[in-house]
């Protein structure tokens, strides 16, 4: 009941801010519609943390959305925005798959190295090769959407709603799946692992299961930022964007599959309020924020709002 | 052949650098089990300290054959403002936490710290190659090296070869293998843990300064400096197995030479091979190439 309620909540904001769309300048929608693909991230992220895994390296399954996204444009001159999200997820998942047989053995700091590795292994590919664009990165063509293309006016618009929408079944979609048996025994791995084996239940199979489809979602969020900016770079794999991914997820807390979403939404606030008023300290007043919410509220920002239930 | 001697040369010295800018982490990791990404911050604090001092050092006239104990002064300086402050503020609250959330932690400093170093020297560049050129060059068969490159390979085997002393013959080393072993114990003995932990972090960090002073002077020195060196310490450590000093080594040696060696041969697939040897010793050697079974806690 209580997921329900959640969900409907996340519903009614996501179609406040399709509705305000029209209202909000062009920049605001701009930072709403990355902090949507940044949650999807997060909430890739809260999965694995929930098992207590913490992967320093999920800009891997980002990046692959996005530069499946710009190869589609590229090279075979598609621009649809759905069709981009939908194969950056399906690129992502089959590479977590193959990689999945091997991190689901790996835990605490050594999952979060090895993950490391990998991104850092994309990234030093991706700044090498010359048909992706190298360091530069490539450009995105202009978002479509069912063949159609929205005027220059409106385009932020519809890349919102849309965005909008597939997060929102991404969410129900996840919200669904921790529900399920599979799924509820994150927890019970994050405290002991070696009883869930005695129970009957593959620790390494619910790790690999949880792995793709983290990087599923992280594979729609790159599509989607892509689109979004119009523009990708190998930097989308280096460490600092991980880095930036778990920011958001500890600032939120993993008690909900909201959260993310909430917090990717505080990050980019933070992230433009402070770059505003002083160029030379975001960082400072993002670290800041990282250790007060560590050390006072280790639940995360999600922790102020319901009240203090035991998961 | 030549080529092979040009590659082993340029990977002897990549892989000094290497080493002295990754055994800080090292030595960190092996006695406080911290994964410390304020380890990048202090090879860049390091470097934007050598670059002032020195610069004004040179500028003012003074025995320019002496910057090098300038270059020496800074790190330790910038260290010692900033080090204690760290880990006596901040850190040593936190030791009860999961190593992840440490982690964390060090990552929150990290931010920290990069804006700080914005804040005290700005955003331009810092150049300072007066050291870089004063000792002459040296040749190996065909290609001409800066002397300069000698001075890193020097301290690198110092930082070594006294850190195996210091370990396995002395006193000291005795009492802080034990506070590797067990820190519980050790403080039950009498040992004072916090000291130790203090003085290893605060020496952990000067490396990673020393490393940053003695690269300034053939670089540009900009911000965004430490951020590239913790990975590149992280593949090092790893490969060897994070809290082995050996293993740092032999981390640095492979590092450098696979690396030089893909500069020489395939250009393309430079970085990629760095990390790509990490992932393979993760893969087959989770705990490093120089480790031990550890037995599963239940």
């Amino acid at each position: 009941m209580k997921g329900d309620r959640t969900l409907i909540i996340l519903g009614a904001v996501l179609l406040a801010l399709v509705g305000a769309g029209p209202l909000l300048p062009q920049w605001a929608m701009f930072i709403v519609t990355i902090a949507i693909a940044k949650g999807l991230v997060a909430l890739a992220l809260m999965l694995q943390l929930r098992a207590g895994l913490v992967s320093f390296g999920q800009a891997l399954y980002y990046c692959i959305g996005a530069y499946t996204a710009g190869s589609l444009g590229r090279f075979f001159g598609i621009s649809d925005m759905l069709l981009q999200m939908i194969t950056g997820a399906a690129v992502a998942a089959f590479v977590a798959f193959i990689l999945g047989f091997l991190l689901a053995r790996y835990r605490g700091i050594f999952y979060g190295l090895l993950s490391l590795a990998l991104s850092m292994i994309l990234y030093g590919l991706l700044v090498k090769s010359e048909a992706l664009g190298s360091t530069d990165g490539i450009n995105i063509l202009p978002s479509t959407v069912f063949g159609i293309r929205p005027d220059q006016g409106s385009v932020r618009h519809v890349v919102l709603i849309v965005g909008c929408a597939v997060a929102f079944l991404a969410t129900l979609l996840v919200n669904r799946y921790l529900g399920t048996p599979l799924g509820q025994l994150a927890a019970a791995i994050k405290d002991n692992e070696i009883r869930v084996e005695y129970m009957g239940a593959s620790v390494r199979e619910a790790i690999h299961v949880k792995y793709v489809i983290a990087a599923a979602l992280s594979g729609i969020g790159g599509a989607l930022a892509a689109t979004t900016v119009g523009h990708i770079d190998p930097d989308m794999a280096y460490w600092t964007t991980s880095g930036e991914f778990i920011f958001i997820t500890i600032l939120a807390g993993t008690r909900s599959v909201v959260a993310p979403f909430l917090g990717a939404m505080i990050f980019g606030i933070i992230h433009t309020v402070a770059f505003d008023i002083s160029p030379n300290t975001w960082q400072m007043t993002l670290g800041i924020a990282l250790l007060l919410v560590i050390v006072f509220l280790p639940e995360g920002l999600w922790s102020l709002f319901g009240r203090r239930k035991a998961a | 052949m030549e080529q092979i001697l040009t590659v082993i040369v340029d990977g002897i010295i990549y892989s000094a650098w290497l080493f002295v800018a990754a055994v800080g982490l090292t030595l960190i990791y092996g006695v406080m089990k911290i994964v410390n990404l304020t380890h990048g911050s202090f090879y860049a604090l390091g470097a934007y300290a050598a670059a002032s001092f020195t610069g004004a050092w040179i500028a003012r006239g003074y025995p320019p054959m002496l910057s090098y104990a300038v270059l020496l002064a800074s790190a330790a300086i910038i260290t010692l403002v900033f080090a204690p402050l760290i880990e006596r503020g901040i850190l040593r609250f936190m030791y009860a936490k999961d190593e992840v959330v440490i982690m964390l932690i060090t990552y929150a400093l990290f931010l920290i710290l990069e804006d700080t170093i914005k804040l005290i020297w700005g955003v331009d560049p810092y150049f300072i190659a007066e050291p870089y050129g004063l000792l002459g060059s040296f040749e190996v068969g065909e290609m001409t090296y800066p002397t300069y490159n000698l001075i890193l390979v020097g301290i690198a085997v110092v930082a070594g070869g006294g850190l195996t002393l210091l370990l396995q013959g002395t006193r000291v080393g005795k009492l802080l293998r034990t506070v590797i072993h067990d820190p519980e114990v050790s403080r039950a003995m009498g040992i004072n843990v916090d000291r130790f932990y203090l003085i290893t972090f605060t020496f952990g960090s000067f490396l990673a300064a020393l490393g940053g002073a003695f690269t300034a002077p053939t670089v540009s020195v900009v911000p965004g400096l430490g951020v590239e060196i913790i990975v590149l310490s992280f593949a090092v450590i790893v490969i060897g197995g994070m809290g082995s000093l050996p293993g740092a080594a032999l981390g640095a040696l492979i590092v450098g030479l696979v690396r030089s060696a893909a500069i020489h041969y395939a250009p393309a697939v430079e970085l990629f091979v760095i990390y790509f040897v990490m992932a393979l010793v993760l893969a087959f050697r989770p705990r490093g190439l120089f480790s031990l079974a550890e037995p599963r806690k239940i």
